[in-house]
């Protein structure tokens, strides 16, 4: 015990403490980390101000990216409980599969598929879509790369099988006699689905959700990828305040604001229930 | 369900799995491909010639060696770490038990990118120069999370009484715990190992700002997207799939009995 709360305190706790006095001092120089500190509350009303609506987008396109990935993945998870049979090991390993590749290179590859000349646009003009999406604004002047859309797709990409997963799991709880009993009771299968599945799938669902807008709101490679200057992400933000601007005092105001607002969402999320109701691998 | 019910089912469930593999068999694909410039983005032809010499990047190489062996330390260290505590969470009723497993679960419910700033600042501040030392550090601790809590789960499902029944019939507690809790345990340590692995060997977030001069796998593709990206890139990835997906069948469930 000892040796890890050790490394979990030195390494996570105190320097998460350590941010705190960060994010009120100031700069000593330009070219430097080193800050004084200076009790400089401004730190966070100037970044609120230059980096709300950056965060405000960051959080948007998790949102869009995990509903996006919800109306795929909760059809999936059900097909692969209720339909799967005897291959249903089979296609949960094949929903994992393709997060064993570097999300990197998953990343260099929808660029490929999704610039200019490649089948995705290629494909959209063939159904005469260019002009109809570019004006919903899902294209921009008839390019996917560097668009919000093309870092939503990365993203839903990315998230997929942690909306899957859980929610596989959620539905593995529901005894089958449940649904034979419904079924005898003259419910029909929406009905079925509405009273008995959708229910007792939420806990997986809730998790599921959870597990995907976290990572996704502090996303970095698919902004940077897939998006342009206009599509920059909150953790772009960041690591260009820290590594370039070498602005700590800055960088650290805006990874606490961060923080607070991913811990509301998950103790909403939880509500009081405990720890054993997060949802993990 | 009735039929359009079924049709929809199968109509997203084709969706959700294309969207899933479209990357992947791009990646594959170009592993294949002869490009014209120093960009493997665009299909220009067919080629064997990428696969015919598949390690011939040697910066490429380097930084694939140099991912795999963070990663190998990292995951070492992460379930030495994390076994011991979830060993000591899951027996004795402990005190500030709840508050350790909040500190654990943290790293897991923030971004990535707040352990990032965390770490480059404590290094900062305690005169740390970044390097390989940084690195493993970091990565060691958000694979100690991961590793802690998926141990802690596979022992909440693991009877105490067969220690204390060993130990009833002579065994001394070290031996117990080494013929008896151990094996059952080896599973758990084995997924969270693998975990671990693949954690670290895909981390480009905490890798960025922890690394200093030393180049991971991740920090090279970014900076190959930059520069140049040469289909051995593919070729590689493409390697490294196939053995994660062997890696994949070995370590499922179906394989080990009983989760």
């Amino acid at each position: 015990m000892a040796p890890g709360l050790l490394w979990l305190l030195g390494l996570y706790g105190l320097p998460l403490l350590a941010l705190v006095p960060l994010s009120l001092s100031q700069p000593l120089s330009r070219f430097g980390l080193e800050t004084v500190f200076s009790g400089r509350v401004a730190n966070y009303l100037e970044v609120l101000q230059a980096y709300g609506p950056i965060l405000g987008r960051s959080l948007g396109y998790a949102v869009v990216a995990t509903a996006l990935g919800l109306l795929l993945a909760y059809p999936l998870a059900f097909a692969i409980r209720f339909r799967g049979g005897r291959w249903q090991p089979l296609l949960i390993g094949l929903v994992v599969l393709p997060s064993l590749s570097s999300y990197l290179v998953r990343a260099i590859a929808w660029t490929s598929l999704l610039g200019d000349g490649g089948p995705v646009l290629g494909l959209v003009a063939a159904l005469g879509l260019t002009g109809p999406l570019d004006a919903l604004g899902v294209l921009r002047d008839g390019r996917l790369l560097n668009t919000a859309t093309a870092v939503i797709l990365g993203l839903t990409n990315n998230l997929l099988p942690f909306l899957v997963l859980p929610l596989v799991v959620a539905m593995e709880r529901i005894d089958p006699r449940l649904l034979e009993a419904a079924a005898d009771l003259h419910a029909g299968p929406w009905r079925c689905f509405a009273r008995v599945v959708w229910p007792l799938s939420r806990p997986g669902l809730a998790a599921g959700i959870l597990l995907s807008l976290i990572p996704a709101a502090g996303d970095v490679v698919n902004p940077l990828f897939l998006g342009g200057p206009n599509e920059r992400m909150i953790a772009n933000t960041i690591e260009n305040l820290l590594l370039v601007q070498m602005q700590a005092p800055r960088a650290a105001a805006l990874t606490l604001v961060l923080m607070a607002l991913i811990t509301l969402a998950v103790l909403l999320q939880l509500r009081g229930r405990g720890l054993e109701e997060l949802p993990l691998p | 369900m009735n039929r359009i019910g079924g049709l929809l089912l199968g109509l997203a469930s084709a969706l959700a799995y294309g969207l899933l593999y479209a990357p992947v068999v791009v990646m594959v694909l170009f592993s294949f491909n002869a490009p014209r410039g120093r960009f493997n983005l665009r299909w220009q032809g067919f080629t064997l010639e990428n696969w015919r010499h598949p390690l011939r990047d040697a910066a490429l190489n380097e930084a694939f060696l140099t991912s795999l062996g963070l990663a190998l330390a990292a995951a070492l260290l992460a379930v030495l770490l994390g076994g011991l505590m979830a060993l000591a969470l899951g027996r004795a009723r402990l005190r500030g038990g709840r508050a350790i497993e909040l500190l654990l679960a943290l790293p897991l419910t923030n971004p990535e990118i707040v352990l990032a700033t965390a770490l480059l600042n404590l290094y900062v501040g305690v005169g740390l120069p970044r390097g390989p030392l940084t690195l493993v550090l970091s990565h060691s601790l958000f694979c100690l999370s991961y590793a802690a809590l998926t141990l802690k789960a596979r022992l909440a499902g693991f009877d105490p009484t067969l220690e204390l029944a060993a130990q009833d019939l002579g065994a001394p507690p070290l031996q117990a715990f080494r013929r008896v809790t151990l094996p059952l345990l080896v599973p758990g340590l084995l997924a969270a190992a693998l975990l671990s692995f693949s954690l670290s060997f895909d981390d480009y977030v905490v890798s960025s700002f922890t690394a200093g001069e030393i180049v991971t796998l991740p920090l090279y593709l970014a900076g190959a997207f930059q520069r140049e990206i040469s289909p051995q890139i593919q070729v590689l990835s493409t390697l490294v799939l196939l053995v994660s997906a062997a890696l994949l069948v070995l370590a499922s469930p179906s394989r080990q009995g009983r989760r």
